[in-house]
């Protein structure tokens, strides 16, 4: 970690192929959104009978009423999640008592049913959550960096909201493969996921940040190069940077592992925007700032 | 030294406090000791269901919609009081411009039933009409002590104009099945309270002569005419009843009559085994969480990691216990906000404890590195903690219940951890480290 700067080619080029290939699969792939954001129905239940597949599930409900759009899964405990549209409390009893004809008791573990108003609603409401997110965000990053003379300041903010894109970008490429290969949905807890690690991402460039800035100070006057101090910035602020990750590392991987299954894509996201987030302060952020630091010196040097 | 017997009596009570903010938070043994309170389980880990329903105001005038709104709640209420249900939640939001009624019932087994009660809540209202000219209502004859009946279609009379009136389902007592004097056809006596009452008398007043129209669940039942101001506060509905259909109308009147009608938009239901098994699993990986976070810290900074992992240990008791008294209801997406704020939890300590380390290796003494450490550190976990407080707290107001819980856990913990990680643990190596370490290196020396 003594040259972090001196690798910044590899570092920078992997981010920069991360996050296209994010935005590849997400423009190619889309994101599923789930039951909570446009409507639908979500009803996990279990059956006593054995050796009955999706496949059964499916045909027995398609087959008994003029809904098409039915999908069934199994889930890790055994027990089958039925995707439908939004249906009504009549529709939910008649579709209950074909599966109880065709597969005897039935269990209902867990049934939802959202009207596609209200998922409307929830979607513009996370828009609005995002909108306001990264507002707040900006203006913590315009205080957090008020003081700051060299670099200028807003450079030092522009490369804080890179990383929070890059941080951000990779966990939503991931659900998009997800959403492809697992049909995994994006539901309203993806989006607040996303603006955690945005609230992480920023916190963990920020310590960075701020030690290049009070060495800076340090050495003002003095002949030390930017790039020494970026260097020796990134090795002092390295183990704080990886330890405070390492911890939510930690309860993260419980949660995801011996949590309940329901958390396990919001608590995939998060953990996958933690190790990025981590990444991106020690490995892009400051490269980015010195990379930056330094086209403005050159284009100041040739003049 | 005085000083240091003060810093021992404070983590003394702190511990005390932290021990007692245990046994407060474990209710089996909580219970013995009082019943103050109990944790609030939410739905999906209680089991039971969340019923939204969007109240249809488009008939009411906008003054009365508080009122309706109001009315409307205490009905549901009250129904949904006759399932037996421990402690139902009936509340309303206003989102989007629409009113909803949000039910939530605890432990219900049987969904079903409860939905099917709740929408067999009549909506009774009372309207005026108006006549289109020169055409009167045919065959009417009322008195005030028997309305006698219309059997109406609205194909026959397309002219009528009705103008809600605010007089409505929340205002009946009571209803009873009577037969009519004259023609013996089952009818629906409702009663009124005082309120509701005098609505009716000045209703009934100011119509005398015209046709008062009745509507039940949106439909007219009939339209008889006014002879003279009915003040006693009760009224006959003679639709054209069978015995058994007037028995069902009253008992759903003597339940409670919707103010305004609604309809079911959203329906979440999750067995209380699901929420149950969900819990345990939670609960499971927050202490696992906890031990490896504990683990982590005391391998990598060895004595300095002994404090955390006892201050970690005294935030999640004292939180917890926070999350008690406020009271924060848990659901599930609250314990995985308490437990994201666990893994930041010893953040503050690792900030303290590399500002320290890098304090000692310029040559301060243990004592001075320590507050060094946390004198310089504290800008940074405050400055740290800001973006994910912003985050929160925009969670918070923005988005829906699930949101809510996780929103609400997450900034407590960061707010409680900021206490815990700078009171808690300088207060622990002021004590125990520090002094006597310098004594030691001056010894040796």
């Amino acid at each position: 970690m003594n040259n972090v700067l001196k690798y910044r080619k590899y570092f920078l080029t992997f981010s920069a192929v991360m996050v296209l290939a994010a935005w590849v699969c997400i423009a190619v792939f889309g994101l599923r959104p789930g039951i909570d954001l446009q409507g639908g129905t979500q009803w996990q239940v279990t059956l006593s009978k054995p050796g009955v597949t999706p496949a059964d599930i499916q045909t027995a409900l398609v087959n008994a009423g003029s809904i098409k759009d039915i999908q069934a899964s199994v889930e890790n405990d055994g027990s089958f999640l039925i995707k439908l549209p939004a249906i009504s409390e009549v529709e939910h009893q008649a579709y209950l008592s074909v599966l109880k004809n065709d597969f005897g008791a039935v269990g209902e573990e867990n049934f939802s049913s959202i009207g596609p108003a209200i998922g409307a609603e929830l979607a513009v409401k996370s828009e609005w959550a995002i909108f306001f997110v990264l507002v707040g965000i900006s203006i913590y990053i315009a205080y957090a960096f008020r003081k700051v003379s060299e670099p200028k300041a807003w450079k030092y903010g522009f490369v804080t909201l890179a990383t929070l894109v890059h941080d951000v970008s990779i966990p939503a490429g991931v659900l998009a493969v997800l959403g492809v290969l697992a049909g995994v949905q994006i539901d309203s807890n993806f989006i607040v996921a996303l603006l955690v690690v945005m609230g992480f991402s920023v916190h963990d460039t920020i310590v960075v940040f701020d030690r290049i800035r009070e060495n800076v100070l340090v050495h003002r006057g003095k002949r030390t190069s930017f790039y020494d101090i970026v260097n020796a910035s990134i090795k002092e602020t390295f183990a704080r940077s990886v330890n405070t990750s390492f911890t939510l590392f930690l309860v993260l991987l419980a949660l995801m592992f011996f949590g309940p299954s329901s958390l396990f894509y919001f608590v995939l996201t998060i953990l996958v925007g933690t190790i990025f987030g981590t990444y991106s302060s020690i490995f892009v952020a400051s490269p980015l700032l010195y990379l930056w630091q330094q086209r403005g010196e050159r284009k100041a040097a040739s003049k | 030294m005085a000083a240091r017997q003060k810093l021992a009596a404070v983590l003394v009570f702190l511990v005390i406090l932290s021990i007692g903010a245990a046994v407060f938070d474990y209710d089996p043994v909580w219970s013995k000791v009082s019943s103050f309170r109990n944790w609030t389980l939410g739905l999906d880990l209680a089991g039971g269901s969340l019923l939204t329903y969007n109240i249809d105001l488009s008939k009411v005038p906008a003054a009365d919609q508080a009122s309706v709104v109001a009315g409307l709640r205490d009905v549901i209420e009250k129904r949904v009081n006759l399932f037996g249900v421990s402690e139902p939640q009936v509340y309303t939001e206003q989102s989007a411009g629409v009113t909803r009624l949000v039910v939530e019932l605890a432990g219900v087994n049987d969904v079903t039933d409860a939905i099917k009660q709740i929408g067999e809540t009549p909506f009774l209202d009372f309207r005026t009409v108006v006549v289109p000219t020169s055409t009167s209502p045919s065959g009417v004859s009322v008195s005030s002590t028997g309305p006698v009946a219309l059997s109406f279609s609205s194909s026959s009379a397309p002219n009528y104009q009705f103008i809600p009136t605010d007089l409505n389902g929340r205002y009946v007592t009571g209803a009873q099945v009577t037969l009519n004097q004259y023609t013996q056809a089952p009818e629906v006596a409702i009663e009124f309270n005082s309120e509701g009452a005098k609505l009716f008398g000045d209703i009934t007043a100011a119509n005398v002569g015209k046709p008062l129209a009745i509507f039940l669940d949106n439909q007219l039942i009939e339209m008889p005419t006014v002879q003279q101001a009915i003040t006693g506060g009760n009224a006959v509905i003679s639709g054209s009843f069978t015995l058994a259909q007037a028995q069902t109308l009253a008992q759903r009147f003597n339940a409670g009559a919707l103010p305004a009608p609604i309809t079911l938009v959203n329906q979440q239901t999750v067995s209380a085994d699901f929420g149950a098994n969900a819990l345990n699993r939670a609960v499971f990986a927050g202490l696992l969480g906890t031990l490896a976070v504990m683990l982590f810290m005391i391998v990598y900074y060895r004595k300095f990691g002994i404090f955390a992992a006892v201050a970690l240990a005294m935030y999640v008791a004292l939180t917890l216990a926070v999350f008690k008294i406020v009271p924060v209801t848990m659901s599930l997406s609250g314990i995985a906000g308490f437990i994201l704020s666990i893994g930041m939890a010893v953040d503050a300590n690792v900030l303290v404890f590399e500002r320290t380390k890098e304090e000692l290796k310029r040559g301060l003494g243990h004592y001075a590195a320590v507050e060094e450490g946390f004198k310089r550190a504290w800008t940074s976990i405050r400055d740290s903690n800001i973006s994910t407080m912003i985050t929160a707290a925009v969670l918070y107001y923005g988005t829906s219940s699930f949101v809510q819980g996780f929103a609400l856990t997450l900034f407590i913990g960061v707010v409680v951890s900021m206490f815990s990680a700078i009171t808690i643990t300088r207060t622990m190596m002021r004590v125990f480290y520090g002094r006597a370490e310098d004594k030691k290196a001056a010894a040796g020396s």
